[in-house]
């Protein structure tokens, strides 16, 4: 018997460590440190594996544990074998295949479930043929730009360079974002293998991944997994890996700031052209992926790029990691081909609010993105319809928010989240960004609302096409839509007069 | 912000850091990696130390204070003996983390960036934890914890109250 015992952040702050101990305690059968699979509503998830069976029961306290090894399936929590557990039924795991499913760091785990496969064919493979395989899988940057990953590989494939770099962005600063997270905790080797490959394909030898510090445990955890790897013979022979970490700056997820701060400076932007690609981390040709990006690579050289690229839906292909986050029933990690309806996602998935009231709205795409309203929930996720609407589809993060939201403190919060984590470089968004905070509080207050709403709307204007890059030049969407879709939340009057 | 008398546990020590410095200082782009251990040492970065990391990696000091201001999780004071990260990002909102931010300044009698005159704890804002699916979350140190209620931030201070 085993009993697998989630690690990741989340399942810990929920208590997984106590249920492990409380196991260890109970029973001699081996414990099995997973990733989470995900349904966050049921960690601190646990499955007792017997013989072919893996049966699941959640949300496991410590308390449980006797009764739960007593009764077994006719326990209350048991939730049946996990394979048939609908939320996981639904998806399309293809870049999270092996995340809650293998122990994380076992890295034969790792191969008897298809790891290093793709790094094999690859190997097979010259240079150009793996960057033609990402090309044609339609590949798209995770991280939120969503730019194709085969371009940008060419890139830097076609420059000459004694040194090339693979940066892992794992800097994951979006609200309503953990996929990063959970794949470095859940299924490390992945992004190893994914980083490898990069590697390959245009030809640098040494990698670093850059990762937020408040993800202490991720931390631990893939330092752990880069030491196996390089213990088994994988890193270390033509690539080194190195794991960075962040100093509590937002702007240090956009690849420029991000190279700076590798660097061992302040985490400022960079003008661009020239881009990472062509001049990057030390000058030197780098390429920058997002950690599900490179997560993905495997995938892609391992079961071929028309496997990924059949999923999906117009120019958005294969799988997006969907995170659903904040006040809904059922909040997690969904993988699932583009195209779903948000609707769906929102109740038949999610379950609605977890506060049980209606749903207000929810913001997309992390804190630069625009809040939706109802009359939006018929969007289907893909880059393109998002983008039709002013919002971001981004790193796959969903906020749902329930009625008593109140819209003009999300706008006042969007540009004082600007101004605290504003990297200072572009005036629009320095100054701007504390104007706008003024501005919106006058609204709030009362005070001339109307002359002042006027003036945030020029003020966002200014932003949106004055800012360097898209901290300060997206921080006016959440503003505008809270202003166009829930004006009598600023005391505003609904309709504009016309003028 | 009001000096803390209480001593943090581990008193800077010129050598102890010096060390730090001379291990770390030939990786590329080292200066994070350094402010990095120094920080996990003794809690913060003493500001007379500056000049001779500076010296170390021949930048100027200004440049290395730049940094070290630059970036929120650098410290150039004590903390408390605990510090508590309260998330401000929009998942915790969205489940009452406002209410959870406002009560733990209440309880603990400091705004953010504040460390409470017993030397126990200081408070800072952090925007998101990757704790969103179980919000509203917070952190104790390296310790996170998830759907931390009032009384679950009361009882957790109080078993740490009794633990110390
Ligand atoms: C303000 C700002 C913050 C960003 N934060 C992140 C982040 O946390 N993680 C990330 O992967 N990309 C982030 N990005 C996007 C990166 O600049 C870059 O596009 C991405 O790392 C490229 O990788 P991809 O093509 O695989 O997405 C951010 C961009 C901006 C403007
Ligand atoms: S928003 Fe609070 S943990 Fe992500």
């Amino acid at each position: 018997m085993k009993v697998y015992v989630p690690h990741d952040a989340s399942s810990l702050s929920l208590g997984a460590d106590e249920v492990a101990e409380a196991f260890k305690k109970n029973t001699a059968a081996g414990i099995v440190r997973n990733g989470s699979c995900g349904l966050y509503w049921l960690e601190p998830m646990i499955e007792i594996e017997n013989g072919k069976d893996r049966l699941a029961y959640g949300p496991v306290t410590a308390e449980d544990v006797p009764s739960i090894l007593k009764q077994g399936r006719a326990h209350p929590l048991c939730l049946g074998p996990i394979g048939e557990i609908k939320a996981l039924k639904i998806q399309n795991r293809l870049t999270f295949a092996r995340c809650g499913v293998i122990e994380a760091l076992s890295i034969d785990d790792y191969k008897a479930q298809g790891g290093f496969k793709g790094l094999e064919n690859a190997r097979k493979c010259s240079p150009q043929e793996i960057v033609n395989a990402v090309k044609e899988s339609g590949l798209r940057g995770r991280g939120g730009a969503a730019f194709p990953t085969g371009i940008k590989w060419q890139t830097v494939l076609d420059c000459k360079a004694g040194q090339k770099y693979i940066v892992c962005n794992a800097d994951e600063g979006d609200s309503g974002t953990f996929a990063d997270r959970m794949i470095m905790e859940g299924d490390p080797f992945s992004l190893i293998e994914g980083m490898m490959i990069a590697g390959l394909a245009v030809g640098a030898t040494q990698g670093y991944i850059y990762l937020r510090s408040e993800y202490p445990n991720a931390y631990k955890i893939f330092r752990q997994a880069i030491e196996i790897a390089y213990k088994h013979g994988y890193l270390g022979d033509g690539f080194d890996l190195e794991l960075r970490v962040g100093a509590g700056a937002y702007i240090c997820g956009e690849e420029t700031a991000l190279l700076e701060s590798l660097e061992g400076k302040r985490g400022v932007i960079r003008y661009k052209p020239p881009l990472p690609a062509i001049k990057g981390l030390f000058g030197q040709p780098t390429v920058v992926n997002n950690v599900i990006t490179l997560a993905t690579v495997p995938f892609i050289l391992a079961k071929g790029a028309e496997a990924y690229q059949k999923c999906g839906a117009g120019k958005s292909r294969g799988t997006l990691t969907i995170q659903l986050a904040g006040n809904i029933k059922r909040p997690g990690l969904y993988e699932l081909d583009f195209g779903i309806a948000l609707k769906e996602l929102l109740y038949d998935i999610g379950g609605g609010t977890a506060t049980g009231r209606p749903v207000k709205t929810v913001q997309c795409g992390g804190p630069l993105g625009a809040y939706l309203h109802e009359s939006q929930f018929d969007l289907p996720v893909t880059y393109e319809d998002f983008a039709g609407q002013k919002a971001m589809v981004g790193h796959g993060g969903i906020v749902v928010f329930d009625d008593t939201v109140n819209m003009a403190e999300q706008a006042r919060y969007a540009m004082e989240f600007c101004a605290v984590e504003s990297c200072g470089k572009c005036t629009p968004c320095r100054i701007g960004s504390v104007r706008g905070t003024e501005v919106i509080e006058k609204i709030i207050a009362g005070e001339k609302p109307e002359m002042h709403r006027k003036l945030l709307e020029d003020l966002c204007a200014t932003m949106l096409d004055g800012s360097l890059c898209a901290m300060g030049g997206l921080t006016p969407y959440p503003v505008l839509s809270a202003l166009k879709f829930w004006p009598e939340d600023f005391g505003l009057a609904p309709e504009r007069k016309a003028a | 912000m009001s000096i803390n008398k209480k001593k943090h546990s581990t008193d800077w020590d010129e050598s102890v850091a010096e060390k730090i410095l001379q291990e770390k200082k030939g990786v590329p782009g080292a200066l994070l990696p350094i402010l990095h251990a120094l920080q996990e040492k003794f809690g913060y970065i003493a500001p007379e130390f500056v000049p001779t990391v500076a010296q170390a990696l021949n930048l100027s000091r200004a440049e290395v204070h730049g940094v070290i201001s630059f970036y929120h999780d650098y410290r150039q004071t004590p903390p408390g003996r605990q510090v508590i990260k309260i998330c401000r990002a929009e998942a915790c909102q969205s489940m009452a983390g406002r209410n959870l931010e406002n009560h733990a300044k209440q309880k603990l009698d400091v705004e953010y960036h504040g460390t409470t005159p017993s030397g126990d704890y200081t408070l800072e804002p952090v925007y998101c934890l990757g704790n969103c699916a179980c919000a509203p979350a917070m952190m104790v140190d390296d310790k996170l914890y998830g759907r931390v209620t009032p009384e679950k931030f009361d009882a957790l201070l109080d078993k740490k109250g009794k633990a110390s």
